[in-house]
């Protein structure tokens, strides 16, 4: 009986719970609700900073390896020799398909709009920041894939069993342009006009991106007409020849109007001008910055730059020397007459040219070669560098290590000493300096940066003054205004020690290219210039050439990453003893050539995607 | 003792025998042939023209990709069943043929049971009489040039090459030693020569493979030549 008592209460008791409705219905600990979020603008920033971290890059200091897929640099590391050992790029690489975080964007913009308890100002600055964000992924994505569905709003599921209503078909590659474009312009004023506003979106990075997106379309449109089999007959991948005109001419007045606007200028703060290049993606008191991604210490979002490529023979941890710039980029650097010249290893009559210091086979370069590579010699944290492959005999056998700063003793001497420097090269090492070189571009100066503990927090650069300089100048170019061009293309040249400046008549396309090679190098422009004027399928070909001795030719070969070691020469007594000479080589573990075929243009849209939306049709070349 | 050991053994006998039950039957049927053009083989570089079977009926498609050998042949292990053949377009040196059957450049291929099956397609050139001699380490190579696509969708040569190799893998990409020629100093019909010096070989060997290439302008894959092994 008793039993049937505690049970009834139970029963009692249990439904007694259901009826009240705040018992069930609390609110959760640990998220937080759209209109807790709404109410306070704080929260709101920590969303958009949320989306803004979330944006697709390719090439960033975040990932070094992404570096030594072309012919910049080389991988100096175990699980990365594959990258010069394969020849094909695969059709799906770089590809990106994210319509998970554009849902979230368009999310984050329809609650923006509907929210009433933020301030006018704050609530139109969130807005714009989230279209922003939303034409950034549209760019990232029209980059890799061509013309995208263009989707900005929250698609919902009925559930009635058949998702196809939600089908869309892909826009035309111009037409996803043109959206950028639009929203860019639409949403300028609502964005704070502050030069002192870098990791956020400005009214400047709306001109520079703006800049940007135009000239990735003009020359599309211009150069497309090259690989005409580049191209879907709907317009998914392509632009019209007869649009690149507008476009340059967008580009150009975006961009001086960023110019003009006098809000950013060139960073130069140092005497030294390799110095003053280096220090300007190092220095956060930066005026030629424009968008930047930041990091701090110990705030947990720091990055490893330094730590995965700082120079071994100084490394403040058991690692570094990873990315290695390749002699293709380094012998891009003009000389201080505006012309070129490959590096001169040996006399007419076949021996070595010897020099004191190793530095004197870079003088009289642009000075923007050090401050974006470190070659023999050089100094990095105050110390100089120790990259040496050897003790060259006059008989022209070599002496040297396998090993970081191994001992031997030398002919004629009794004692073992260093026949191969801390740095390398070692070939088929990692960590040594296998090109000859270390990167010198973001690598921080500040102590405790090399170790893991610790980390940096330079910066990521991803829009500079510098680059809309050159968007300004290739746009005026094509646009016929040489003058213009030159103008602009002196600008930049002369913080690099080029002082004589270049004529109208100077001014082509190989020219506009190759100022982009060394001014841009490792800040993630390459692969999308090449795909832009469509000379990716040209210099990456696939087939194994020697160095070109031309580097100021944009149509050069370069599929293979080359080197060039200094050796000491030994020869007790001689005039030359002790001085140095350089070898050109090839890295070992570089068995292939890289082969960019038309397909790659643009990326793989894979068979998931498109079964599951038959409107995707897919990208040329790639069967 | 011996019980547990039974009725292991007969647990991991059953897990055995699932394996067979539970498993499809491996594609037993093979396709294979060669594309040619009027029954001659239509030499291309390796792995880089594949075309396409596509079988219908199924809820989900697919395609199934078959790759071409560098003397034109192909071969592919399928199941039987009826296949939609396609060489996607900007795929090798040729145009598809219009198949008689289906008024299209879609071949039907009935699969029951293994098959040989030639694709018939239409080369824009073809490289007539290659022959190859020796002098010393240098090899010649000499050719003519057939046009065979001309009328509007007729496109010029790009350029000639020669390549050798010690492998026979002999392209752009695998060689040793190559000659180019621009397309504009070649005349279709007559005799046009190429000349590579084959560098020192490590390990020696008296031997290398040589074969000629063809770019057309605007097409991204080469026709060859077969590959011919040439003493040194």
């Amino acid at each position: 009986m008793k039993k049937y008592i505690i049970l009834s209460i139970m029963l009692v008791t249990l439904a007694w719970g259901c009826n009240d409705e705040a018992f069930l219905d609390k609110s959760p600990t640990n998220i937080l609700l759209d209109n807790q979020i709404w109410n306070d603008p704080s929260l709101v920033l920590s969303v958009v900073a949320d989306l803004y971290d979330r944006v697709p890059e390719y090439q960033t200091l975040q990932g070094w390896w992404d570096f030594s897929s072309f012919d910049e640099g080389f991988a100096s590391n175990g699980g990365d020799y594959w990258r010069h050992k394969n020849q094909d790029y695969g059709y799906g690489e770089w590809s990106n398909w994210d319509y998970g975080l554009i849902r979230e964007v368009n999310l984050f913009i329809e609650r923006c709009g509907t929210a009433d308890k933020l301030d006018a100002s704050t609530k139109a600055r969130f807005l714009a920041e989230g279209r922003f964000i939303r034409a950034n992924i549209y760019f990232e994505l029209v980059k890799r894939m061509g013309g995208v569905p263009i989707i900005t709003e929250s698609m919902i599921y009925d559930f009635s069993g058949d998702p196809s209503y939600l089908r869309k078909p892909r826009n035309k590659e111009v037409e996803v342009y043109d959206f950028i474009i639009k929203e860019l312009d639409e949403i300028k004023t609502d964005l704070p006009n502050d030069a002192n506003t870098k990791s956020r979106a400005s009214q400047g990075l709306v001109l520079a991106m703006k800049s940007r997106v135009c000239l990735y379309a003009a020359s599309i449109a211009k150069y497309g007409a090259t690989t005409p089999t580049v191209s879907l007959p709907g317009g998914e991948v392509g632009i019209p020849a007869g649009l690149a005109a507008g476009y340059y001419q967008k580009a150009l007045t975006a961009a001086e109007e960023l110019i003009n606007g006098g809000k950013y200028s060139l960073y130069k703060k140092k005497e030294n001008l390799s110095e003053n290049f280096a220090n300007l993606f190092i220095d956060k008191s930066n005026p030629e910055a424009i968008f930047v991604k930041d990091f701090k210490l110990k705030s947990g979002k720091v990055e490893g730059w330094t730590l995965v490529n700082q120079p071994w023979s100084q490394a403040e941890d058991l690692e570094g020397g990873r990315l290695n710039p390749s002699l293709n980029l380094v012998q891009s650097f003009e000389k201080l007459d505006n012309t070129y010249d490959t590096y001169q290893t040996n006399q007419a009559n076949g021996d070595y040219i010897y020099f004191n210091n190793p530095k004197d086979m870079f003088a009289g370069r642009d000075a923007r070669l050090e401050g974006t590579v470190m070659v023999p010699g050089s100094f990095y944290k105050g110390k100089q560098l120790d990259i040496w492959a050897g003790f060259l005999l006059a008989d022209g056998t070599v002496i040297n290590g396998d090993n970081f700063g191994t001992r031997k003793t030398l002919p004629g001497k009794s004692a073992p000493e260093y026949v191969v420097g801390w740095d390398g090269p070692i070939d088929g090492l990692e960590f040594s300096a296998q090109s000859g070189f270390y990167v010198r571009k973001y690598m921080d100066l500040a102590v405790g940066s090399g170790q893991r503990g610790v980390n940096s927090e330079v910066w990521w650069i991803r829009y500079r003054l510098g680059e809309i300089y050159l968007n300004a100048a290739e746009a005026a170019f094509e646009l016929g205004d040489k003058t213009k061009a030159a103008g602009y293309m002196n600008t930049i040249r002369e913080r690099a020690g080029l002082v004589i400046p270049l004529t109208a008549a100077d001014i082509t396309f190989d020219r506009i290219v190759h100022e982009r090679k060394v001014e841009l190098a490792f800040e993630g422009h390459e692969l999308w210039d090449m795909k832009r004027w469509r000379l990716a399928h040209v210099i990456w070909n696939g087939v194994s050439t020697p160095l070109t001795n031309d580097p100021g030719k944009a149509t050069e070969v370069s599929t293979r990453v080359f080197g060039m070691w200094p050796y000491k020469y030994y020869n007790p007594g001689g005039a030359n003893d002790g001085k140095y000479i350089f070898k050109k080589i090839i890295p070992s573990q570089v068995t292939n050539a890289h082969r960019f075929r038309l397909g790659n243009y643009y990326s793989e849209i894979n068979s998931t995607i498109r079964n599951n939306n038959p409107l995707i049709v897919r990208n040329p070349n790639q069967e | 003792m011996k019980l547990r050991l039974i009725i292991a053994l007969g647990v991991i006998g059953s897990f055995l025998a699932s394996c067979q039950k539970d498993n499809f039957d491996e594609p037993g049927s093979k396709l294979e042939g060669k594309l040619v053009y009027k029954g001659e083989a239509i030499n291309v570089s390796y792995n880089d023209v594949t075309f396409q079977l596509w079988e219908p009926g199924w809820q989900k498609k697919g395609e199934i990709n078959v790759a071409v050998d560098q003397d034109g042949s192909y071969s592919a292990l399928l199941f039987d069943a009826n296949y939609k053949l396609v060489i996607p377009s900007n795929q090798g040196p040729f145009r598809s043929a219009t198949n008689a059957e289906t008024k299209s450049d879609t071949i039907l291929v009935n699969l029951n049971g293994s098959k040989t099956m030639d694709i018939e397609v239409i080369p824009y050139y073809m490289i007539r009489t290659p022959q190859f001699t020796v002098a010393g380490r240098e090899v010649t190579g000499t050719f003519k040039a057939e046009k065979i696509i001309t009328d509007a969708n007729a496109k010029n040569i790009e350029r000639v090459n020669l390549y050798v190799n010690k492998t026979q893998f002999v392209d752009f990409r695998s060689n040793v030693a190559s000659a180019e020629l621009d397309g504009a100093s070649v005349t279709e019909g007559t005799t046009v020569t190429l000349k590579a010096t084959v560098p020192t070989l490590t390990p020696t060997q008296n031997y290398v493979f040589a074969r000629i290439g063809l770019k057309i302008a605007g097409v991204e894959d080469m026709i060859f030549s077969p590959v011919v092994k040439v003493n040194l």
